[in-house]
């Protein structure tokens, strides 16, 4: 499956008198890694939430392939876009391949069983992530870790053509995280994802976008946004910003306000 | 990789599911359920040997292999009076079973079931209610409908004082659902009290314990319908359930119109719990203990949980009715206080057990 094009076009989302984000535009185009970037509460979620359909939006349009992704029936959509959401699940003592097979269930017609096309989507997801070996494991016995990595492989058993990920890279070990990355990247799926790290932002996605006060402030490719001054304005701290001999990527570093050594105050 | 795979051999319990192990296990509760019927249609104050039932039930089926070498009044007994209670509870049974393990997942929570929930409270106003009032039209038909609209309220009402910022604590669960149960009993005695007619309030009230007694042929048909309804609606609708156990936002981005599906889930679970409730009374706990003990055998995919639980239900209440009224005999203990008695200790364990999990389980 190819990538889908994501427009998000003046999107205002509140909650109750709350507002969340204001009229955001978001695009990315086919094949794109799009990462969202920004302080705790700058509305990355909710954004998210209104791409993937759970937060409906007051105003604005959320566009997949040109279609309202609003007005589309649930399983049309699912069928396009999967997601990686927040929200805690109960396994009620299913297995971790069984909660990766629930992927399948948009491309599937209710009472059809389990088809070969189905299993094979299963084992590649599984394999994907890192997780054969868990394949026959309860789920609720797994680490938090390995959860994380187990519904990604569901949202890619879901073969999408547009992926949703809300900080994908939460409880997850630095090599699983890299993992997990490397494989979002490599998908010919667009992507787009909320990431804490910005180093990881940095090194894994085509273009960011940075929000604060459920706004943009800035948008472009990792070495054009992501500047000192930005950092200061945005997150409120200092930081250094360099281009990393090796991998040509920015990476930055954040200097603590009362300096290397509490003791020189003296 | 290889750290994988040393986790993956210490972990204690791997369950077997493939589907050899599935069909063994249901033919296996398929047999359970065939000694459990035949023991329901021997037992009892007259002694009739199983071979005998066989015999009987058989002739009666059209199978002529056998003479009939019993009497008259073994045959009415076998088919007439213990026939219909038998079946009776095996529908009542399954559809509880299958209630329960519907809800659970409705409401994503294991403490959930028909009577927890204020559900057969509800059912119960509702057909005391028709019987109270409108003796006119007494019917089973106006009594199940009744019930089946006051399982609904119930079952709302309970759901949406549940709920907040769309989640459900067990804890706010189990209280919403005893304090609308009171609520409703509350209602339900007092009907009884004020109603003019003394003969009619005990009968009600021997009815409002949960029995399977004094049933003929004839009422066991709108209660074999719901049964079967729910079962098939239930069954096409098992991959949908399995979504709700991902989290309601997760089921979205499956595909899954989680508001509309719940909402005629709930539709569907009320009218079986009404029906089942108007013919036999609240009966408490089997919705709950069933669906957690099939799990253990099969797994949690609903495609597999709702047939076996349907078979272990229908064998367990069979069974709790034949203890019922042959402990005490000539007495009958009403079935649902014998329910009850396992039920009670069996949700302690669960809430225990759940509480441990979400303190000491993995992150």
């Amino acid at each position: 499956m190819t990538g889908a094009e994501l427009r998000v076009e003046g999107v205002t989302l509140t909650a109750g008198t709350r507002r969340l984000v204001h009229d955001v535009t978001l695009t990315a185009h086919p094949g794109e890694t799009i990462g969202l970037v920004g302080p705790n509460g700058s509305g990355k979620s909710s954004l998210l939430r209104a791409v993937y359909r759970v937060l409906r939006p007051e105003a604005g349009t959320v566009r997949v392939d040109g279609a309202d992704a609003w007005s589309l029936p649930p399983r049309r959509l699912a069928r396009t876009l999967a997601a990686v959401v927040q929200d805690a699940p109960s396994g009620l003592d299913l297995s971790v391949r069984e909660v990766v097979a629930m992927g399948r269930t948009p491309h599937k017609r209710l009472l059809s069983g389990d088809t070969f096309e189905d299993a094979a989507a299963i084992e590649a997801a599984l394999a994907s992530v890192d997780a054969v070996a868990l394949a026959d494991r309860p789920f609720d016995r797994l680490s938090g870790g390995e959860r994380r990595r187990v519904l990604i492989a569901r949202a890619l058993a879901q073969d999408p053509s547009l992926l949703v990920l809300d900080e994908p890279t939460n409880h997850l070990d630095i090599r699983h995280q890299l993992e997990v990355l490397t494989v979002l990247r490599r998908l010919p799926a667009t992507v787009l994802v909320a990431l804490h790290d910005l180093n990881l932002a940095a090194h894994y996605c085509d273009r960011l976008y940075v929000l604060r006060d459920g706004g943009v402030v800035a948008s472009g490719p990792p070495h054009e946004v992501l500047t000192p001054r930005l950092l200061a304005e945005v997150y409120e701290v200092a930081a250094e910003v360099a281009v990393h001999p090796r991998t040509g990527r920015p990476q930055v570093t954040f200097l603590p306000a009362d300096g290397p050594s509490p003791g020189a105050e003296g | 990789m290889t750290a994988l795979a040393k986790s993956s051999e210490n972990t204690a319990v791997v369950k077997p599911r493939n589907r050899a192990t599935f069909a063994v296990t249901l033919v296996a509760l398929a047999a359970l359920l065939v000694v459990c019927s035949t023991a329901g249609l021997a037992l009892g104050s007259v002694h009739v040997p199983p071979a005998e039932v066989w015999g009987i039930v058989t002739h009666a089926l059209g199978a002529d292999w056998t003479e009939p070498t019993w009497t008259r009044a073994r045959e009415t007994i076998v088919l007439d009076v213990r026939g219909p209670r038998v079946l009776l509870g095996a529908v009542t049974g399954a559809g509880l079973a299958v209630v329960g393990t519907a809800l659970q997942a409705l409401v994503r929570n294991p403490l959930a079931e028909p009577y927890l929930l204020g559900a057969s409270s509800g059912a119960s106003l509702g057909a005391v209610a028709v019987i109270v009032f409108g003796s006119s039209f007494f019917g089973t038909v106006s009594l199940s409908a009744a019930a089946f609209a006051g399982a609904l309220g119930a079952l709302v009402l309970v759901y949406a004082a549940a709920r907040t910022g769309g989640r459900i604590t067990s804890m706010r669960l189990v209280l919403a659902g005893v304090a609308v149960a009171s609520v409703l009993n509350a209602l339900l005695n007092l009907l009884l009290l004020t109603t003019d007619n003394g003969n009619e309030a005990r009968t009600v009230l021997a009815w409002t314990m949960g029995g399977l007694g004094g049933v003929s042929w004839g009422s066991l048909r709108l209660p074999g319908l719901a049964l079967l309804l729910g079962i098939a609606v239930l069954m096409v609708q098992a991959p949908n359930l399995n979504l709700l156990l991902a989290g309601e936002e997760a089921a979205a981005t499956m595909g899954l119109d989680v508001a509309r599906f719940r909402a005629r889930m709930f539709v569907l679970v009320s009218l079986v719990t009404g029906v089942l409730v108007a013919a036999a009374g609240p009966i408490g706990f089997v919705g709950l203990m069933l669906p957690h003990i099939v799990r253990l055998l099969v797994g949690g995919d609903h495609r597999r949980v709702l047939p076996a639980a349907a078979l272990g239900g229908a064998s367990f209440l069979i069974l709790s009715d034949i203890v019922a009224r042959t402990v005490t005999a000539p007495e009958e203990i009403p079935v649902g206080v014998l329910t009850a008695l396992c039920g009670g200790p069996f949700f302690l364990w669960l809430m225990r057990r759940d509480a441990r999990k979400k303190a000491g389980g993995p992150a």
